[in-house]
């Protein structure tokens, strides 16, 4: 090939790339701004939450554009760009939407309750567009070293964002801890990626198929075959990078942690995006190593596996969080345990996926992604919810321990039964959005045991922890609403017509919407799961 | 009235009224916030009646079918409607949450929460007994327990916390029992769409195309279990003394009345209809639980001292004959057939009855209770006496709706039990004598209450001068039910002439849905 002409299809590679790029540079151009308003002292005139929340604004609207555009073509239209390093689809717009309204609501958030300064504005938001942006290229990858960058560029800035509440001890003990444990995992996984692609010869994910077809063509398909064994190591190991960023158990010692150093904004973010954009990455790795002939049923024990460490991570999640008196504790434990009811979605998936009757499935493998989709919507409204009613207390108590909500019913309601109506989606009670969510996941999980009995038990512990999880949501609430508040407490005025209230109950609303009226959301992430386009 | 509005009107005009009450009302107005609640009640309860007058008594099946799309992927509908089995209980529902809040001028902390809460688990209750989803059924099936935990939690006795986690805890496992075997017929259903659907399940289990006869005893014990911690029914029922004596007393009322009922309405609807082979496997030990819910529940009521407590063992022991008169349901092994199929009939006839039956004398009993308690703020046993001597009116009524309970004939308790114990001679007739013998310790615990509390010289315990006629509302209240009990005692005909065809015609496709699970176990035998 002529120099001329490889610069030319670069050129026209990128230049119809870009576009399809719009989301990510809308929030680059945002960061770049910003940081340059500093600079030049304009960060007085326009504060850069305001800058920030423009910035979050445009690119949920870009990527609404993007997928209007999208489903006017087809629902499964889908297109690679940048070489094939990432890929457009339902999907990757799917989770734009989702991460950039995400942070819009987070930068209202922070605005509203003042963490962090003027001063640290820009700082923050920068680091906070660049994590979202890092989630954006996980949910779009294509090929593993791009998986391995989205992972990195969404950790860097989650690390500082821990460690941002600058003074403060366990903050900074907090961002330590989660530096170690996460350059631990970038490495376990990049040895992963590695040990994939040495084997099997590429880095492009939607080769990984045909590639495993012919790696086990001729071997016995199992665990005997060398280089299938390397293989399923590498594809272990890349596993235990993405389920360190979910939190799954035995990979979870971190989030506690980091969640009572961070602010609670931070936390917020942490449990809801950085969730989403491992989902989003995990959904697709584990589709690209899907189907492939010969290897079903090491595929299959794979499937399983995920399905086992979803019963021991909800179970221990939930066990573990009956002994915090620190809500934010409470929640990470609580994260780490709908970390688990979401990979049961996931388990489902794989091991319906490789299933010998695959194709038959292929309604109820796109349902299981139907599933994990919408319980991530769900769980992004009724966890930021909890999240923002602690961060809005705590800046009138200074506390953050259950304790500092005795009996606050009387004198903020409205913060009281926001929280009681996210607490309640959370346990999974209708007719909230919880409730959906988890039926969705638990009826994948449930069509996957006709190919597996292990995913019969993995329902079981599912619907078994729903009743753990009440005692200690249920105690947050008891608290609230049945103790009264001591005379010493300091008041927390909130009252309905705020724009904390405000802000709460709309996120409120939006989760007893998905529970009442699910067809809409619902039928979205059904479109978005066919745009993965299993068996085309 | 448009069938489709008048149902949905029963179910959301109580959560209507409690939107307005908590938007409109100034919360220092009690009276008005209590009086505008109780029209809603007694709105809802018009609403019913003019349902009842549309309802065909005499034809089986359902009536005033509902259905709209709502989860279209998933296949969910918004599908209601009424037969003669749900009929009754949704009459029960209306007049028990009337009475209940014309009961709750008691109540005087945070009272518009409570009239809030109260409003919304009326809407619950009606849902379930309206719905013909499996997931409509399912949402309300939840729907009702927060409110119940903020009832009991916030406005109950002494022991109100640790009664509510217990009631949510319990009902919430059986709950999630029921979600599974939910999802068994949502992929066994052989229609796509209607796989939520109860009436469309029932006649595929009829046709005996829904579940193997395997799976049926597994989906049958998830739904029983569910259902049998509602009744409730030994060994699960101790959530109940918790949260009946803790509860306020309309909340007992309504606890008692119609939650309970549910329990009950549950197995005849689903478990049975959705798994006759697991039902009739199955038919053996519920009887027996039945059979030890009742000695055990009347056992356990001539132990308390408390009054309260005392009631509310009593209802286990009361709901025990609901769940024996569901299960006397004899086959003959070898050919499958139904043996006297007219008993088992007479049987469900009569659990159905005793549904209303107790509906009517328990909530009765509960808010007389209920009525001393505020005068005289204590409830035991041992320091009552001469209560016939101060306010007469009242030891009356109450006379009338304990002997209702205990099963005096001429009162409505009287024909439940009796037409039970007939058919479950036809079933087993040790356990026949058995449970005939629990009518005596019934007789036993209440005549000793009445003794204990009513009669005697002269009350001796405290606040011996608050003892004041009851009010009108008091007294309004006491007679509607008492006149109640009276009625469906001597004329029984008015709720069983309305249940009748629809309990036949259910248990006719049970039976044949039995006898088509049966045919395939012998094939699946033969092949083997």
């Amino acid at each position: 090939m002529l120099f001329t002409e490889l610069i030319n299809s670069l050129l026209l590679d990128t230049t119809q790339s870009l576009p399809r790029f719009a989301v990510e540079l809308c929030l680059s151009a945002t960061i770049v701004l910003m940081l340059l308003m500093r600079l030049s002292g304009f960060d007085k005139l326009i504060p850069a939450s305001l800058m920030a929340t423009i910035g979050a604004l445009v690119a949920s609207v870009l990527a609404y554009k993007q997928y209007d555009a999208l489903h006017s073509v087809a629902v499964d239209a889908s297109s690679k760009i940048f070489t094939g390093l990432l890929i457009h689809d339902g999907f990757t717009v799917y989770f734009r939407g989702f991460l950039a309204l995400f942070l819009l609501l987070t930068v209202a958030l922070t605005s509203l309750t003042g963490i962090p300064d003027e001063e640290d504005g820009p700082d923050f938001y920068s680091l906070l567009f660049g994590a979202t942006i890092g989630m954006m290229l996980m949910v779009s990858a294509n090929n593993l070293l791009m998986l391995f960058i989205g992972v990195e560029m969404a950790s860097v800035p989650s690390y500082a964002m821990v460690g941002f509440l600058k003074g403060r001890k366990p903050s900074s003990e907090a961002a330590l801890k989660y530096v170690v444990y996460g350059a631990g995992a970038a490495g376990v996984m990049l040895y992963g990626i590695s040990l994939v692609a040495g084997v099997l010869g590429t880095t492009d994910m939607s080769l990984l198929v045909s590639r495993l077809t012919s790696a086990a063509a001729g071997g016995s398909g199992g665990l005997n075959d060398p280089e299938l064994r390397t293989v399923a190591l590498g594809i272990m190991l890349i596993m235990v990078g993405l389920a360190f960023k979910l939190s799954l158990v035995p990979f979870h010692f971190w989030c506690p942690d980091a969640f009572e150093g961070a602010s609670a904004e931070v936390a917020g973010f942490l449990s809801v995006a950085s969730k989403a954009g491992a989902f989003g990455l995990l959904v697709r790795f584990a589709l690209s190593i899907s189907g492939a002939e010969g290897t079903g049923p090491l595929m299959i024990s794979f499937g399983v596996g995920l399905g086992f460490i979803a019963c021991l991570t909800t179970t221990f999640g939930n066990l573990a969080a009956y002994a915090q008196t620190n809500l934010k504790r409470l929640l990470a434990y609580s994260t780490i345990a709908h970390a688990g009811y979401m990979v049961m979605a996931v388990a489902a998936l794989m091991v319906m996926a490789n299933s010998p009757n695959a194709k038959a499935l292929e309604l109820n493998i796109n349902q299981s992604i139907e599933g994990l989709l919408y319980y991530l919507v769900v769980y992004l409204f009724m966890n930021l919810g909890a999240f923002a009613v602690i961060a809005i207390a705590r800046n009138y108590t200074f506390s953050e321990e259950v304790d500092s909500f005795k009996g606050l019913v009387s004198q903020s309601p409205t913060l009281c039964i926001v929280m009681l109506i996210c607490m309640f989606s959370l346990v999974g009670m209708p007719p909230f959005g919880g409730f959906v969510g988890k039926l969705f996941i638990f009826a994948s999980a449930f069509k996957a045991g006709e190919t597996h009995w292990f995913m019969y038990v993995v329902v079981a512990f599912g619907a078994l922890n729903t009743v753990f999880s009440l005692v200690y949501y249920i105690r947050v609430l008891r608290t609230m609403f049945l103790e009264t508040r001591p005379a010493d407490a300091r008041p927390v005025p909130v009252p309905l017509a705020s724009w904390e209230s405000a802000f709460v109950v709309t996120l409120a609303v939006f989760v007893l919407l998905l529970g009442v009226l699910p067809n809409m959301m619902s039928q979205t992430a059904n479109n978005a799961a066919q745009s993965l386009a299993l068996f085309h | 009235m448009n069938p489709e509005f008048l149902l949905s009107a029963i179910i959301f005009l109580p959560t209507f009224g409690a939107l307005l009450l908590a938007l409109l009302f100034d919360s220092k107005n009690a009276e008005a916030m209590r009086l505008f609640a109780f029209a809603t009640t007694l709105v809802t309860f018009g609403l019913t009646l003019v349902l009842w007058g549309d309802f065909q008594g005499a034809t089986p099946g359902i009536q005033f079918e509902v259905a709209k799309q709502w989860i279209p992927t998933w296949h969910v509908y918004y599908r209601l409607g009424v037969d003669g089995i749900s009929m009754p209980l949704v009459l029960l529902t209306g007049l028990i949450s009337a009475l209940a809040m014309g009961a709750s001028w008691s109540i005087t902390k945070h009272i518009k929460g409570y009239l809030v809460l109260f409003l919304m688990l009326e809407t619950g209750m009606m849902g379930v007994f309206l719905s013909l989803d499996f997931f409509l059924f399912y949402v309300f099936w939840e729907v009702m327990l927060l409110p119940m935990y903020f009832l009991i939690g916030v406005w109950g006795g002494p022991r109100k916390e640790y009664a509510a986690i217990k009631f949510f805890l319990y009902t919430l496992a059986g709950s999630v029992l029921m979600l599974v075997a939910m999802l068994m017929f949502y992929f066994n259903a052989p229609e796509p769409d209607g796989r939520f659907n109860l009436i469309k399940l029932a006649e595929a289990a009829t046709a005996g195309g829904l579940l193997s006869p395997s799976l049926q005893i597994t989906a049958f014990v998830m739904l029983f279990i569910g259902f049998a911690i509602k009744l409730p029914a030994f060994p699960v029922h101790t959530w109940l003394p918790d949260a009946h004596v803790e509860a306020p007393t309309p909340i007992s009322m309504i606890l008692a009345g119609v939650l309970l009922k549910m329990g009950g309405y549950g197995i005849i609807r689903i478990a049975f209809p959705l798994c006759p082979y697991g039902a009739q496997y199955w038919a053996y030990t519920m009887v027996a639980i039945g059979v030890v819910s009742i000695i055990y529940g009347a056992f356990a009521a001539l132990a308390q001292t408390d009054f309260k407590r005392l009631v509310a063992y009593s209802s286990v022991s009361h709901m025990g004959y609901v769940l024996l008169g569901l299960a006397v349901w004899k086959i003959n092994e070898n050919t499958g057939e139904t043996i006297g199929s007219d008993y088992w009939q007479m049987g469900l006839n009569g659990a159905m009855f005793q549904m209303i039956a107790h509906g009517i004398s328990s909530a009765g009993m509960f808010f007389m209770v209920g009525v001393i308690y505020d005068r005289v703020h204590h409830r035991d046993l041992n320091r009552f006496g001469g209560l016939m001597g101060k306010m007469p009116l009242y030891s009356g009524l109450s006379a009338g709706l304990f002997f209702a309970g205990l099963g005096l004939p001429g009162l409505c308790g009287f024909i439940g039990e009796v037409f039970v114990v007939l058919s479950t001679w036809n079933f087993n007739w040790i356990l026949a004598v058995v449970a005939a013998s629990g009518v005596i310790l019934t007789a036993g615990y209440i005549l000793w209450a009445l003794q204990r509390v009513y009669l005697g010289a002269e009350y001796k315990g405290p606040h011996a001068e608050d003892l004041t006629p009851l009010n009108t509302r008091e007294k309004a209240i006491a007679s509607v039910l008492l006149v109640l009990a009276i009625v469906f005692g001597v004329y029984p005909a008015t709720m069983i002439n309305m249940m009748e065809p629809s309990v036949k015609a259910m248990a006719e496709s049970v039976e044949s849905g039995y006898q088509n699970s049966a045919k395939q176990v012998i094939q699946l035998q033969a092949q083997r």
